[in-house]
């Protein structure tokens, strides 16, 4: 990674910094500020893609942790997202637990479960995972279904509102900042979980596992640790998505959506915690556009062009990323910073 | 005992047809190293091709069945030219979606043509009635038995008597011997793309005979991959024999444990348990190459 120019570090602190120059801090203040501020002239509409984007960007970053950084590709994440969801609405909802106290306690039950799913990873890897977390994901809503006296089955459950100190966060704006405070935090977890000693481990076992483990990485801890660290930010997001709409239902955690969660991660950039926001933001807007061009296209050719168009420019996207960007619009972005730090004299970026 | 010979039986029948579809993915997978996730899609693509050369165009059987096979042989042609090629090479999970993204985009594609009603051409295919004992065999698992066993009957014949079948097993053995000694790898791709869409389209078409043709006929491709990982991913023996016991245990489980259990449904999750149990005690599968690592 080439350093910046006229950065300067002249102690270790300054080094190790995440937010290294003074550009980066005025334009992240900016941007939480321009967070913190857009309630009051945004239209509802806007604060619901918003506050969908925040809840994504909190699953999203597990999964990058779990598949982008330690190399477990992950089909079932909606599935943990499940576990979460239903975890919390049964403490709040049957239990009567406060919001406050539940959300820990969604994110762990899918931690453990993403532990128990976990297992089989430290026997086989690329698609054989992929096939035990699809299994996963199925087995987990099956399971949901059939324990009727806890979660309502298929009729779903509904959630009271959340409330923390006497604050209601049952209004969109209130709510919204809810979830844009977990998802800050979310981000500022990620990107330092990957800079500890098992970051670095994981990256070690993504790259070359066998290599890790004769070096002295434990693939058995670090592996499961990767699981469960990913999937307790994916239950952390399955708990905002059901208090979001103040109703658990399985409808809520499709197969399709882990599906769309990777491709998430395939179009921000793997590996990246920056690229995972990305992802989200960009797809989220595509969805977004389909939902807007869907009924138009629908009157214009045939009632079930609007489903088939969601169905196709899924694919499409997640196909011409793998072709002509694999390494995600992150990759894409750094390029374009290092073209113009040394412009115009472009032609020595070339690494 | 009746009722359960029923149950066997069905499930043999029915296995066969899984069997069917699984050896459309071992191919391609012994061949190229494709995990190919939307096998599924291709039994969806069969059965709505069955459905539009039958009943709106109402062509006899035979001119449906050889029409289908073209269409479904274009298909797996042009997927492996726009698709797959550009991936050669890439890692596992760059593979594995784009097969994911090819899914929904076929699911897209059948939508778009075909809408999301329900569409059957129960009673088109030729009927065979055979009763043994109290057992009766119902018409369309046993045509779906005999197509099947035809299917892999010339698929061994292929592999054992014919040029592209003898260079297709030499590229499952070893990829770099079989490119210095000059067979074009890239026609070995193709046709082991058009060779798993043929097949997925055959089952298709007996499978959407059976249950009628929507949506869900795309999850039959998971079913599949449970009996590939049973029965071994690189076994074209092992997923016969794993799809027929597959089709039988889910009969069977389901006959017996669905009135017991309150939300039901276990026949669909039933193959993803058997999933996670060889996953966990047997990755390898029941008759899969035992992969040791070695650095």
């Amino acid at each position: 990674m080439a350093l910046r120019t006229g950065s300067f570090p002249e102690n270790y602190f300054q080094d190790t910094a995440v937010i290294g120059s003074r550009l980066n801090w005025t334009l992240l203040t900016g941007f939480l500020i321009l967070i913190a501020v857009c309630p009051f002239f945004l239209s509802n509409q806007m604060l619901t893609i918003l506050t969908t984007m925040g809840i994504s960007v909190v699953s999203v970053h597990g999964l990058n942790i779990l598949t982008g950084y330690c190399g477990q590709i992950s089909i079932g994440h909606s599935g943990f997202m499940a576990v979460g969801g239903y975890a919390s609405a049964i403490l709040c909802a049957k239990f009567g637990w406060p919001f406050w106290a539940a959300l820990p306690c969604a994110a762990l039950a899918a931690g453990i479960a993403g532990l128990v799913f976990g297992l089989p990873s430290l026997k086989i890897k690329g698609f054989y995972l992929i096939m035990a977390t699809i299994a996963a994901q199925f087995i987990i809503i099956w399971m949901i279904i059939q324990l009727r006296s806890l979660t309502g089955g298929t009729d779903g459950l509904a959630v009271p509102k959340p409330m923390i100190a006497g604050i209601s966060f049952g209004s969109k704006v209130n709510y919204f900042y809810l979830v844009m405070a977990v998802s800050v935090l979310a981000t500022f977890t990620a990107r330092n979980i990957v800079r500890t000693r098992a970051g670095r481990a994981f990256i070690a076992i993504r790259d070359n596992d066998l290599a890790a483990e004769v070096m002295g990485v434990s693939l058995w801890s670090y592996k499961l640790q990767a699981f469960f660290i990913g999937c307790l930010y994916a239950g952390a997001a399955g708990a905002l998505v059901v208090h979001y709409f103040s109703f658990a239902s399985i409808d809520q955690f499709p197969f399709m959506d882990s599906v769309w969660y990777l491709g998430m991660l395939i179009v921000g950039g793997m590996g990246s915690t920056t690229g995972a926001i990305m992802g989200v933001v960009a797809l989220r807007l595509l969805d977004e556009l389909v939902t807007v061009a869907g009924p138009v296209l629908s009157a214009a050719v045939a009632p079930q062009a609007a489903a088939s168009l969601a169905l196709i420019s899924h694919g499409l996207v997640i196909i011409v990323f793998l072709i002509f960007e694999p390494r995600g619009l992150h990759h894409r972005w750094e390029r374009i910073k290092s073209y113009f730090r040394l412009w115009p004299f472009s032609h020595e970026a070339a690494e | 005992m009746t009722f359960f010979l029923q149950l066997v039986v069905t499930g043999l029948a029915q296995g066969m047809v899984y069997a069917l579809i699984a050896i459309g993915f071992v191919i391609i997978l012994k061949c190229s190293g494709v995990f190919n996730i939307a096998q599924g899609h291709f039994v969806l693509m069969g059965g709505y091709l069955g459905y539009t050369f039958l009943v709106p165009l109402g062509l006899p059987i035979w001119a449906a069945l050889l029409l289908a096979i073209a269409t479904a042989a274009v298909m797996g042609l042009a997927i492996e030219r726009l698709m797959l090629r550009p991936l050669v090479g890439q890692p596992v999970l760059a593979v594995v979606m784009m097969t994911i993204a090819l899914s929904t985009v076929l699911g897209g594609l059948a939508t778009l043509i075909w809408g999301a009603e329900y569409k059957t051409y129960h009673g088109l295919l030729p009927t065979l009635n055979l009763t043994v004992g109290a057992v009766s065999i119902p018409s369309e698992s046993l045509i779906g038995l005999i197509v099947s066993l035809v299917c892999v009957a010339l698929l061994m014949l292929l592999f054992r008597y014919t040029r592209i079948g003898l260079a297709m097993r030499a590229t499952a053995e070893d990829l770099q011997v079989v490119q210095s000694v000059g067979v074009k790898v890239t026609t070995v791709y193709a046709v082991s793309w058009i060779i798993a869409s043929v097949v997925g389209v055959i089952g298709g078409i007996l499978l959407g005979g059976v249950s009628g043709v929507n949506m869900d006929l795309a999850n039959i491709g998971l079913k599949a991959f449970a009996v590939v990982l049973l029965g071994g991913v690189d076994s074209i023996g092992g997923s016969i024999l794993a799809g027929v016991i597959l089709g039988m245990l889910e009969n069977v489980a389901a006959g017996y444990l669905d009135p017991l259990l309150p939300g039901g449904g276990l026949a669909q999750v039933f193959p993803f348990f058997i999933m996670i149990v060889v996953l966990i005690f047997r990755p390898y599968g029941l008759f899969g190459l035992a992969r040791i690592e070695r650095v």
